[in-house]
This record gives C-alpha cells, sequence and structure tokens, in this order.
C-alpha cells in the first residue's frame, strides 16, 4: 500500500472510531439524563424507578428533621408559580442557602407514593446578586 | 463621581468605534499611521477604563451608596477588604472588570509586538477593540456599574456572606484574566487568516499568549476547587457544575494548541488544526463568559437574567460563522508542509494528545448543554449528573496523564524498536513496581485508582529519566558539578523542561484526585455534646459547644452577627487525630419582617468549615446547629416582641448563653479525603513549570535559536 493510501486508510478509520464513540456518548447521555420537571409536571409524570430533577421553592412551614440521629430532611417544594407541592425526604449535604422560599433542585425517585432525594442532589440557587433589574424587583434565575 | 465614571465608558465606545475604523482602513489603504493609530487606541482605552474601575473602586471604599452597585453588594459593616473586592460580585461590576483586564492585555500584547506583523496585528486590533467595544456596550446600554438613586440609601445591604473568603476575591480577576487572555490568540489567528499571512510568525508571536492565557485559566480554576473545598459546606473541589465546566472547557483546547503548535513549529504540520483550535479557545472563553451570567443552565452560579442572554448569543455566532468562514476560504494556504511518517513518533504522541484533549472537551461540552440540547431535541428539558461525567472523563484522563509519560521521551518522525527500549524501560519499570507496590499494600479495590497511580509512576519514571540525562549529558560537556548542570540545562531550554516540570505537576495533581475521589470516608452524623461515633476507622466526638457574638469582628472576620459551633475531637485507633471546630455564622438581614432580633441573625447563614490538612489526609468537618430549637426561637421571638432595633443586640447575647447552657443536637458533616493536598501541590509545581516555561531565555541563547529559524526559512522559501 503506498503511503498516500495508507494515510487514508488510517482517516478513515480514526474518523469512523470516532463517530462510534460519540454516538455512543450522546445515546447514553439521553436514557442517563434525569428531566427537570416542576412539582406540578411531577404529580403528573412521574414513574417508580426513574429519576427526576425538581426544580421549584421551599414551601414555608415544611422544613424539619427527622430519621435517626436527624440525618433525613423533610422538606416540600412547590411550584414557583404556587400551587402543587410536593413533600421529600433528603438525606445528603444542604447548601447553606438552603431555606424556605428559596429556589432548589433536587434529583428525586418516586417510591411508592413519595418521594426520596438523590444523596447529596441538593442544589439551591444563590439568591442572586448579579441583577440587572434594580433591586427590589424579582429576582429572575 | 458616577458622571465621570459614565463619561469614561461612553468614550471607551467611541475610542472602540474610532480604533476599529483606523486599524481596518490602516491595513487595507498600507497607510501605515492609521494602523499606528488603532493600536494607540488600544492603549487610549485601557487607560479610560482604568480610570473608570477606580472611580467604582473608590466609590466601594468610601461606602457611596449613591451607585447602585455599592449599596447592592457592600455595607458599612463589611470589612475593608471585602468591600474593596465587591466591584466585581456584582453583574455591572464584573462586565467592568472584564472589559477592563480585556484592554490591559491587548495592550500588552499590541506592545510587544508593535514592529512586527503590522497587518496582523492591524486586524487583530481591530478584533480585540471589537471585544473592547461589545462589553462597553453592554455596560451603557444594559447594565450601568455607575447607575445611581438619589437621595442616596444611609446603609447597603452588604456583601453576600458566601463571597467573603479570601479566595473568592482572587479567583474572579485571576479567571477573568485568563478568559481575556483566551481572545488575544483568537484575534491574531483571525488576523493572520485575514490577512492571508499563515507563516510561522504569528503562532511564535502569540505563543507566549497563550501560554499565559492557560496559566491565568489554570490557576483561576484551581482557586475555585480550593474555594469550594476548604470553604464551601459540602466538601468537595468538583462538581462538574456548568460554570466549572465552562472555564475548564477552554483550558482543555488551550492545551491541546500549545502541543500542536510545537508540531507546526517543527514539523510544519497541523496547520489547520491549529488555528481552528486557537479560534475555538477564543469561543469558548466567551461561552464560558455568556454562561455564568445568562441564567439559560441550572447552576450554583445563576446568574443574572436573561437580557444579557440575546446579545452575548449575538457575538458566540458570529465568532463561530466568521471563524468557520475564514478557515474554510484560506485553507489553501493551510497545507501542511509534511507529513506523518509514523503512529509510533513524537507527532502521534501529540496529535493522540490533542485528540484526548478535544474529546474531553466534547464529553463536557456535551453534558454541560444537555439540558439545552435535549429541550431543542425533545422539548423535554433533562440534565446529566457527575456519575455520566466521571464515566467518560476519567478513562480520558488515564490516557491523557500515560500521553504525558510518552510524548516527552519518543522519538520524533519515526519511533524503532531500538531507541523505544532505550526510553521506556526506566518509565516502564517505574510503573511496574509502583502496581506490585498498591497491590501488596492490599488497595486491589480500585482499579481506576491503581491505573492513575501507576500512569502517574509512569510519568515520573520517564520526565525523571529526561532530567537525568540531561544532567549526565551537560556534567560529561561541561564538567559541572549536579546542582550547577540542572539549572544550567533548564535555563537552556526552558520550554522544555518547564513543560516536563508541568507535566510531573499533572501527575502529582491527578494523585490526589484519584487518592481523594476513591478513597474518601464521608458521613453525616447527628450529635450531641458528649456523644461519639464511629466513621470507618474514626471515632468523631462531640467535645463542647461554641458561640461567639459580634456584629463587626468575628473569627473568621467576615463581620457576622452570631456564630455558633462545636468542637469535635477526632481520634483513630485510640490516638487523637485532630480537633475540628466547624462553626455556622450567622449574618443581619434588611428584612424588617424578620423582627428586631431576627433580622439580625435572618441573612444568608454561612458555614465555616474546620479542617485539620496533612500530607497524607484531610479530616475536614461542617456543623449545622439547630437553630430552630425551640429554646432559641422563644429567644428570638421574646426579643422580636419586646426589644426595639438598638436594643436588639442584647438578645443575641442570650441566645448564645442558651446555646452553650443547652446545645440541641447538631448535625454534622464529616470528610476524611486522603493525599487532597497533593492536588493543591500538584497546583503549584503545574504553576511554577509554567512560569519556568514562559520565562524569556537568556538572549545569547536568543540569537542562536533566531539564528537557526532564520536559515530554516530561507530553506523553506527556497523550496518554495
Amino acid at each position: 500500500m503506498n503511503p498516500a493510501r495508507k494515510r487514508t486508510v488510517r482517516l478513515t478509520v480514526a474518523l469512523s472510531a470516532a463517530v462510534v464513540l460519540a454516538s455512543a456518548l450522546i445515546y447514553t447521555s439521553f436514557s442517563a439524563a434525569s428531566p427537570a420537571l416542576t412539582p406540578s409536571q411531577l404529580t403528573r409524570q412521574a414513574q417508580p424507578g426513574r429519576s427526576y430533577q425538581v426544580t421549584g421553592t421551599v414551601a414555608k412551614g415544611s422544613v424539619y428533621r427527622g430519621g435517626s440521629g436527624g440525618a433525613i430532611l423533610y422538606f416540600s417544594v412547590e411550584d414557583r408559580a404556587g400551587g402543587t407541592t410536593i413533600p421529600l425526604a433528603y438525606t445528603g449535604t444542604v447548601p447553606d442557602p438552603f431555606r424556605e422560599g428559596r429556589e432548589v433542585i433536587v434529583t428525586v425517585e418516586k417510591q411508592g407514593s413519595s418521594y426520596i432525594g438523590e444523596r447529596n442532589s441538593l442544589i439551591t440557587k444563590c439568591p442572586s446578586k448579579y441583577k440587572t433589574a434594580p433591586a427590589g424587583e424579582n429576582q429572575n434565575a | 463621581m458616577a458622571g465621570l465614571g459614565f463619561a469614561c465608558l461612553l468614550l471607551g465606545l467611541a475610542i472602540c468605534a474610532y480604533g476599529i475604523g483606523a486599524s481596518v482602513y490602516g491595513v487595507r489603504s498600507g497607510r501605515v499611521e492609521f494602523s499606528e493609530s488603532g493600536r494607540r487606541s488600544v492603549y487610549a482605552l485601557a487607560g479610560i477604563l482604568t480610570v473608570a474601575f477606580a472611580v467604582l473602586e473608590l466609590a466601594f471604599l468610601r461606602n457611596d451608596f449613591a451607585f447602585n452597585t455599592v449599596a447592592s453588594t457592600s455595607s458599612r459593616t463589611t470589612p475593608g477588604f471585602y468591600r474593596a473586592a465587591a466591584v466585581w460580585s456584582s453583574q455591572e461590576g464584573s462586565l467592568l472588570l472584564w472589559a477592563w483586564l480585556l484592554s490591559m492585555w491587548s495592550s500588552l500584547a499590541l506592545f510587544l509586538t508593535r514592529r512586527r506583523m503590522r497587518d496582523i496585528a492591524s486586524y487583530a486590533t481591530a478584533i480585540l477593540l471589537g471585544f473592547g467595544g461589545f462589553f462597553v456596550a453592554l455596560m451603557v446600554f444594559y447594565a450601568n456599574p455607575f447607575a445611581t438613586t438619589r437621595p442616596a440609601p444611609a446603609e447597603g445591604q452588604g456583601l453576600d456572606p458566601l463571597l467573603r473568603f479570601p479566595t473568592m476575591m482572587i479567583h474572579p480577576p485571576m479567571l477573568y484574566s485568563g478568559y481575556t487572555l483566551c481572545t488575544i490568540p483568537l484575534a491574531f489567528g483571525m488576523g493572520a487568516l485575514l490577512a492571508r499571512r499563515v507563516d510561522a510568525d504569528w503562532i511564535k508571536a502569540i505563543r507566549r499568549f497563550a501560554f499565559a492565557a492557560w496559566l491565568f485559566l489554570g490557576v483561576g480554576i484551581l482557586l475555585g476547587a480550593r474555594w469550594s473545598y476548604s470553604e464551601l459546606g459540602w466538601g468537595g473541589y468538583w462538581g462538574w457544575d456548568a460554570v466549572e465546566n465552562a472555564s475548564l472547557m477552554p483550558w482543555l483546547t488551550g492545551t491541546a494548541f500549545l502541543h500542536s503548535l510545537m508540531i507546526q513549529e517543527k514539523r510544519g504540520m497541523l496547520k489547520v488544526w491549529n488555528v481552528s483550535l486557537v479560534l475555538a479557545t477564543g469561543t469558548l472563553a466567551i461561552m464560558g463568559t455568556f454562561l455564568v451570567r445568562s441564567g439559560v443552565l441550572n447552576s450554583i452560579h445563576a446568574f443574572g437574567g436573561a437580557t444579557l442572554g440575546v446579545p452575548f448569543v449575538c457575538l458566540i455566532g458570529v465568532l463561530i460563522a466568521g471563524s468557520i468562514y475564514l478557515v474554510v476560504s484560506r485553507r489553501d494556504m493551510l497545507r501542511s508542509e509534511h507529513r506523518l511518517d509514523s503512529l509510533i513518533s513524537r507527532e502521534s504522541a501529540f496529535l493522540a494528545n490533542n485528540v484526548v484533549l478535544v474529546g474531553l472537551c466534547f464529553v463536557i461540552f456535551w453534558g454541560t448543554y444537555f439540558p439545552l440540547i435535549s429541550e431543542a431535541l425533545t422539548g423535554q428539558e433533562a440534565s446529566v449528573g457527575p456519575p455520566w461525567f466521571d464515566r467518560y472523563t476519567v478513562p480520558l484522563a488515564l490516557v491523557l496523564v500515560l500521553l504525558s509519560g510518552i510524548g516527552p521521551v519518543i522519538a520524533w518522525r519515526r519511533a524503532t524498536l531500538a531507541n523505544a527500549r532505550r526510553s521506556f524501560l526506566a518509565p516502564l519499570a517505574t510503573a511496574l513496581l509502583t502496581l506490585v507496590v498498591l497491590l501488596t499494600a492490599g488497595v486491589a479495590s480500585k482499579p481506576l485508582a491503581i491505573a492513575m497511580f501507576c500512569c502517574a509512576a509512569f510519568v515520573f519514571g520517564s520526565i525523571g529519566q529526561e532530567f537525568f540525562r540531561g544532567v549526565r549529558a551537560r556534567r560529561a560537556m561541561a564538567g559541572e558539578s549536579v546542582p550547577r548542570a540542572f539549572t544550567g540545562l533548564v535555563r537552556r531550554n526552558r520550554r522544555r523542561y518547564g513543560g516536563y516540570v508541568v507535566h510531573l505537576g499533572i501527575a502529582v495533581l491527578f494523585i490526589g484526585v484519584a487518592a481523594s475521589s476513591s478513597f474518601q470516608h464521608a458521613s453525616e452524623l447527628g450529635l450531641s455534646p458528649g456523644q461519639s461515633t464511629r466513621v470507618g476507622a474514626y471515632t468523631v466526638r462531640y467535645v463542647r459547644p461554641t458561640a461567639t457574638i459580634t456584629p463587626r469582628y468575628d473569627a473568621a472576620h467576615t463581620g457576622s452577627t452570631l456564630s455558633l459551633g462545636a468542637v469535635i475531637d477526632v481520634s483513630k485507633g485510640g490516638r487523637h487525630v485532630a480537633t475540628l471546630n466547624p462553626s455556622e455564622g450567622y449574618y443581619a438581614s434588611q428584612e424588617a419582617s424578620q423582627g428586631t432580633v431576627g433580622s439580625l441573625i435572618g441573612g444568608q447563614p454561612v458555614s465555616h468549615v474546620s479542617m485539620n490538612a496533612g500530607i497524607t489526609r484531610d479530616v475536614w468537618s461542617a456543623i449545622e446547629p439547630d437553630i430552630e430549637a425551640p429554646a432559641l426561637q422563644r429567644i428570638v421571638r421574646a426579643g422580636n416582641s419586646a426589644l426595639s432595633p438598638e436594643e436588639a443586640l442584647v438578645a443575641i447575647g442570650y441566645l448564645a448563653r442558651e446555646y452553650l447552657k443547652h446545645p440541641p443536637q447538631a448535625q454534622f458533616h464529616f470528610i476524611v479525603s486522603p493525599l487532597v493536598m497533593w492536588i493543591w501541590i500538584g497546583g503549584l509545581i503545574v504553576f511554577g513549570g509554567g512560569l519556568i516555561a514562559i520565562w524569556p531565555t537568556p538572549s545569547v541563547v536568543r540569537r542562536r535559536v533566531a539564528a537557526r529559524s532564520r536559515a530554516r526559512a530561507v530553506r523553506g522559501l527556497a523550496r518554495a
């Protein structure tokens, strides 16, 4: 095989390998992903055994600790616009900004009729100081 | 004063417009004085933005709450150091920092290239002024740092307590320097394509800037990781958060570029690839800047509203379209001078390194933007988490570390079996020895970590061999002592040996990463005073509670009102390991609805972690005191109803006393991570190696190198 043909073969093999790997990556990302839903969407669509990302605000008066040694944090997440509230049980790190009324993102799985939060998956959005509107308006995070 | 600041911005916008016009006219018409004028407008922009930045900084230091940004991010009780740094904690201030750093670094770049590449530099000037103008325009029209409210409020809202950490204040300037430095190679690359002069000249000129960008960006990323680990309450240094990823992507393509440009310098290959990498790095840097402040992706750093998203998307669209057009239309000039001779050669190793780095960048890109992609494709927004990222980046990282050991020793053009044996025997032996040691030490349960340790050992072996052989050669030639031979060796080829030190640092860093991810013990404990519990091999005991009251000064110098914590004792096998005292700081809020006492502690609480860092392991702890305990809340309610704002501080004293006398059960987050210190040590080694590599060579050597490259250029011309 002359060098030019060898180079073409090499290039084709390399590109094909790259395409195959990229496709595998892309394919698995869809099945490994957790859809992001609001509480109202979650109550309608949730299937047991699948994990979902719930985004919403922490409902007032819903936060309390329980379980052995207080390891489980119970709280409810409601739609940003108010409405459906879902209670869940969460174990793991609780970020500093977490409190009632803050926006949170947490990965949950439906078990029976309750929702269990995935360990260490709780993210609380920073009360944003990066606002372009004057202070006092609703944050648009 | 605000008027002066805003006037500076308007003037800056005018300077940008003029500079772009002058540079483009100068290069198209060949009239040098216009190109010169264009270059001087960059200096002028730097000057005017320095004035604007100084105005804003002074406003913060003088507590001028008429400025909206000062009122929203600073206060009289914010400590002085944080007031100075609060300039860039807001959207508007951070844009000003970005624009200012861009103008300063661009001025430096254009000053250093003022006598060469006049046409390329003119186009680069226009592009850099374009970026500068974009950011200044954003400030003038969307996010004005000099907006005022009169009458000025008496007190500001204070800096978000989550940002009151020293590292957080160096991290943005370093990161922004990295981002802005990434745009300089992009500008020169586009300039070279526009001027149709894609010979070796432009690569040599921007090499140092690409390196500086890589260095600053890397340091910025590491600082962010360190801040996250040692000062935030979750005890991790990397979470595959969208913003972390956004800063990592240009760093990865930048690393790829630093390697592949060596191939272009030595063998004239990969020209299209290099120019594409440069353009991609700059575009990814702009995308990173956009991500942090657009709010399109859910992230810890979800700053900003949608108003800034649209201009950024337009800019990124222009960059991508422009880059593709330029590369495709100039592809004839970007033909390689040589071809790849063999798959087993240094060129191949560098190519493989590039492929792995770009592959890593693609994986991270896909995972980061997946919510947007899936929403566009399936209508349902979904996201992938850290396990998905780890699954694909860990194998790639292993290959990368392995390649960093192969690259320095493998021969150019074609490696034969003989020289492969000579080069690889020692490194392979080191790696195998490490494998045996690790397996006998009984760590077989974590194969990925073992693989990483062995790859790192391979790198140590190969780099050590290079230094050893270099020193031995110098001693044979000049009869110098070992230290003198060593320094002489490094001085005469800083790029190469600095690069080797960087590889060593990366290997050390990955040892730390592998060990701390695979062998970490983490758990949540609920403890009351006197209680102790076991975590793996460690025993943790709650010794006593702590409470600190201070409206202005606390142990962490951050201005919290009340700080509640505990002293815990950590021991292993009966032997005392560490005493930690984590605490949670409660800050004042501006919400009157919480009551006079409630508002003194109702602000953002911040965890002050306590860590015992060691060479072999870090013992880390954070506490979440039960501030909602009935006894404490009773005091808050009583204070709210009985005390006026001036007297409310008394109740804080009662709160502290109650907490000390009857401490409620507290939640502790406890982590023992092995070898974390080596991540930071590795980072320092990388930084040191980078400095060595970027340091200018002594003039004697430079003249000799210049003569050699001139000869090569002549030969190339003769061949053409």
